[in-house]
């Protein structure tokens, strides 16, 4: 059986937006497979919905079935009802492109973007008809592989996964398909999966598991150490040094259904080094690589022609920092003019009036809401997570929206952040009200929307070390907010779960002991755990009891200078003694320059990998403040809480 | 100038709805660089009007669209050439079988069609077991069903919205189940009868399988027709399902 459409058909009549198992999307390949052609099925362990506009699974799509001795498909995570029917009547995980089963692919590749849908991977794999851990496979399974923001930590899943891949995916996935068209070639015989496995862990930002050892002392964790001495010590990451040489996507795939993100979206540049410290995404991606300008435009231009669509968005981590964003984003409004309306976004809105300036440029019509992230609501706690923007800058940035007729300003923060006080937390509101009185000069009811999310510290960052708040913690420091707020007449408050922010926590810098948790609450049930109506915390719990693990020892704990992390035989290029030394920094309240603009503080993104950034300007943009041309603070230090979290000392 | 659109919808891509298609249809008009009108105002959309709705999972030969242009009625665009110009910009499954020019005065689709033909696949049931089921309920005064509206038990007869009743044998031979087929004329007003609806009043009720709209009716003083007669070559009804 090479196509489950026939099983399938009768049951998407029983299930909810059936369009999402169709497939049919514009841009989509029609595949032909061949013994001499390495199959892949690039999955992405949420719904349709949410994976589908996933650029990374797009652009190795299409990197994949540009080579003649690669096919690749797509897969997304089932929804519970259709599951249930699935497993009912034995029907496979399937593509989406020809509905072939999963189990017939040599290898499904997963794109890990969230702690959360870890359950969902490990759901899919069986669905796949694939033992969900990796010491039960045979030859004639597939191999497992993951890569994304969140592989750089991928001990909590290390025991689910054969292969895992440290960074920009665009070259090492042609190195990684010859090795296994190798395998494929010499009829994977028995025994030949461990070889193959030792085949990849040569190939550079490949990081396979199962070779190497872990070693705990009592409760803690000492050493990962490869168990062969041709399998390297550290794995480094994978950096393409010039986007300029990947236009891709060069033809996304346009759904049939609404998705998240349902636009054009062009990759302006990738990396960045505001060093805003709690940002995992900013540090291991670094360092900055734009896209030429030029071919940004043929991008945008080819892109809407043969989409259809009428809104591009520019991507980034910060795209106002695109050198020359002006006149980019003045040619794309331009160039567009004679046609049918088109709307520009720029999904990371910088805080100040230059980013307001730009989206009043390019968002002509609908004028509602925007959206800024100070993240923090004090100056001080600013400095602490060095992300500078002043209060002026905010204001301004407000003061612009409103005069240029936005209505609704949304705001984003986190709390739970290293050294946070009561006060921090409360000038969040402050911030809030004065946004809102700001707006009344301009709109009779303005409206401020505080977003507040738990901070979950993340591996590769200078907060790796620190204890995150607990659940109670968090509650009482949105309970403070909602509090004082709630006679604060436009301003309303929103937030994220505390809950699962702890789940988020232990499998962000879990070890590999984590993983028999994940796995009994896949086994209980627990899929989709990020969505907020199946996120249940007593299963995590009394799974972690189970195993014999304290949550709190995992999330709530602050990590020593000497301790091993479980990720530290992996590199993103960041010198460890760099990321310490920012942390120490981050205490004393001292902010760091912008290394783009400003000379190298050698944090090893660069150096270790010799490349460097790719900025078409040496100079900030206009209004450039956050991380520049500015005092850098006070360096009193501080110190940590003073209060000892939850769980320290266990 | 409006124009009217005729097209089917089959196989795989029956299972969108009729908002993803209503989609669909924006950025294939984009595409095509068709010279569609677009709505004055804060959000300007383009000038579409939509016929009945299809319930997403079900088949069309038989589907319609009026759209709004900029360009005045004898001007240079080739309406002959639309639908080969429109068709590879849809999904597969998505054919644009004939463009015609409408008068403005015209009633919308919605208004102006009143009964539409079904060929319903019924799984697990005979031609001749479905044909003693359909002569009981031609044969009923009244088909009374009872639905939920605003948490309140509403009954309505429906009967009178059963044009005719037809079994037309079994099913093809590639449909998932055996069983038989039946050809239904089911009024869109004053109370628009669902397939669904149909099957549920059978006695005992029965499942449904693959559905296809095969026609949409306009009747004007007793005469019956189409909102846009259908191409010379348009699909026998056998083929439907067929893809």
């Amino acid at each position: 059986m090479t196509d489950v459409w026939p099983q399938l058909e009768p049951l998407l009549a029983k299930v909810a937006k059936p369009a999402r198992y169709i497939g049919l999307e514009d841009g989509a390949r029609t595949p032909h497979h061949a013994p001499d052609k390495v199959a892949w099925l690039l999955s992405y362990p949420d719904t349709y919905e949410i994976g589908l506009p996933n650029q990374g699974l797009q652009i190795l799509y299409e990197i994949l079935n540009e080579n003649p001795h690669a096919v690749a498909e797509r897969a997304y995570a089932p929804w519970t009802d259709l599951e249930g029917l699935l497993r009912d009547r034995n029907i496979p995980l399937f593509s989406l492109d020809s509905h072939r089963p999963a189990g017939l692919f040599d290898l499904i590749g997963f794109n890990l973007s969230a702690e959360l849908t870890y359950t969902n991977l490990l759901n899919m794999v069986d669905l796949a008809g694939v033992p969900v851990r990796s010491a039960d496979r045979r030859p004639e399974h597939p191999l497992i592989v993951a890569g994304g923001h969140c592989t750089y930590n991928p001990e909590p899943i290390a025991d689910f996964l054969d292969i895992v891949v440290l960074g920009d995916g665009e070259e090492v996935i042609t190195e990684i398909n010859e090795v296994v068209r190798d395998w494929k070639k010499s009829g994977r015989t028995e025994g030949s999966r461990e070889n193959v496995l030792r085949e990849l862990s040569h190939v550079v930002g490949v990081y396979v598991p199962s070779m190497y050892d872990v070693t705990y002392e009592g409760a803690n964790l000492v050493a990962v150490t490869p168990r062969y001495p041709d399998v390297p010590e550290r794995v480094e990451k994978r950096t393409v040094a010039d986007l300029a040489e990947f236009p891709y996507p060069k033809t996304q795939l346009v759904p049939i259904t609404e998705v998240v993100h349902d636009r054009l979206n062009v990759e302006v540049f990738r990396g960045c080094t505001r060093g805003c410290r709690f940002c995992q995404a900013g540090m291991i991606t670094r360092p900055v690589r734009e896209r030429p300008a030029e071919q940004v435009r043929t991008m945008v231009e080819e892109g809407l022609r043969r989409t259809g669509y009428d809104e591009v968005a520019l991507t980034s981590l910060s795209t106002a920092d695109f050198s020359g964003i002006e006149k980019l984003v003045g040619d794309i409004v331009q160039s567009t003019d004679d046609g049918p309306p088109v709307s520009v976004s720029l999904p990371s809105l910088r805080v100040d009036a230059f980013g307001v300036g730009i989206a009043t440029q390019i968002q002509r019509a609908r004028r509602t809401g925007l959206t800024f992230a100070p993240e923090a609501g004090t100056w001080r706690m600013r400095q602490v997570i060095n992300k500078l923007i002043r209060e002026e800058d905010l204001y301004s940035a407000v003061e612009a929206a409103y005069a240029n007729g936005w209505r609704r300003v949304k705001l984003y923060f986190l709390t739970g952040l290293p050294t946070e006080t009561d006060e921090d937390t409360l000038g969040i509101a402050e911030l809030a009200r004065n946004c809102v009185q700001l707006g009344k000069a301009h709109t009779k009811s303005p409206s401020v929307t505080v977003s507040v999310g738990g901070f979950v510290p993340k591996p590769f960052t200078p907060f790796q070390w620190f204890g995150q708040n607990t659940v109670e913690e968090l509650r009482r420091k949105i309970n403070l907010l909602r509090d004082d707020t709630r006679k604060s007449h436009g301003v309303q408050v929103k937030w994220h779960d505390p809950k699962a922010t702890l789940v988020e926590g232990i499998m962000s810098r879990g070890d590999r002991r984590v993983g028999a948790v994940i796995e009994e609450v896949w086994r209980q049930g627990g899929t989709f755990q990020e969505w907020n109506e199946r996120f249940d915390l007593d299963l995590w719990t009394s799974a972690m009891a189970a195993h014999g693990l304290d949550p709190d020892w995992y999330a709530y704990r602050h990590r020593t200078e000497d301790e091993v992390l479980p990720w530290d035989h992996l590199s993103a290029g960041l010198h460890k003694d760099f990321l310490w030394q920012d942390w120490r920094d981050a205490l004393a309240e001292v902010g760091l320059p912008d290394c783009r603009w400003t000379p190298c503080y050698d944090c090893g993104a660069c150096t270790g990998y010799s490349i460097e950034h790719i900025v078409a300007s040496a100079t900030p943009p206009a209004g450039g403040s956050q991380g520049t041309g500015q005092d850098l603070g006070t360096s009193v230090p501080v110190t940590l809480l003073g209060r000892a979290p939850v769980g320290m000392g266990s | 100038m409006r124009i009217r659109v005729r097209f089917s919808k089959t196989g795989k891509i029956r299972f969108s709805s009729h908002r993803d298609m209503a989609r669909c249809w924006e950025r294939a008009l984009r595409r095509a660089e068709v010279p569609v009108a677009i709505t004055e105002g804060f959000s300007p959309r383009p000038k579409m009007h939509f016929g009945l709705a299809l319930s997403t999972g079900h088949e069309s030969l038989g589907e319609y669209l009026d759209i709004d242009l900029t360009e005045p009625e004898g001007s240079a665009l080739d309406l002959g050439a639309l639908p080969e110009r429109l068709t590879p910009f849809l999904p597969p499954g998505v054919d644009v079988e004939t463009v015609s020019i409408i008068e403005r005065s015209e009633l919308s689709l919605q208004e102006a069609v009143t009964v539409c033909t079904w060929l319903i696949e019924i799984p697990g049931v005979s031609p001749e077991e479905l044909e003693s089921n359909v002569q009981t309920m031609l044969d009923a005064s009244s088909l009374p069903v009872t639905r939920e509206r605003k948490g309140k038990e509403v009954s309505d007869d429906i009967r009178p919205g059963i044009i005719s009743l037809r079994v037309v044998g079994a099913t093809p031979s590639d449909a998932p189940e055996r069983g038989a087929l039946l050809e239904a004329e089911l009024a869109t007003q004053p109370r628009s009868v669902r397939p669904s609806e149909l099957l549920a009043a059978f006695d005992p009720p029965r499942n449904e399988g693959r559905v296809c709209r095969t026609h949409q009716w306009i009747i004007t003083d007793g005469a019956r027709r189409e909102p846009i007669p259908a191409h010379a070559t348009s699909r026998a009804p056998a083929e439907v399902g067929a893809r």
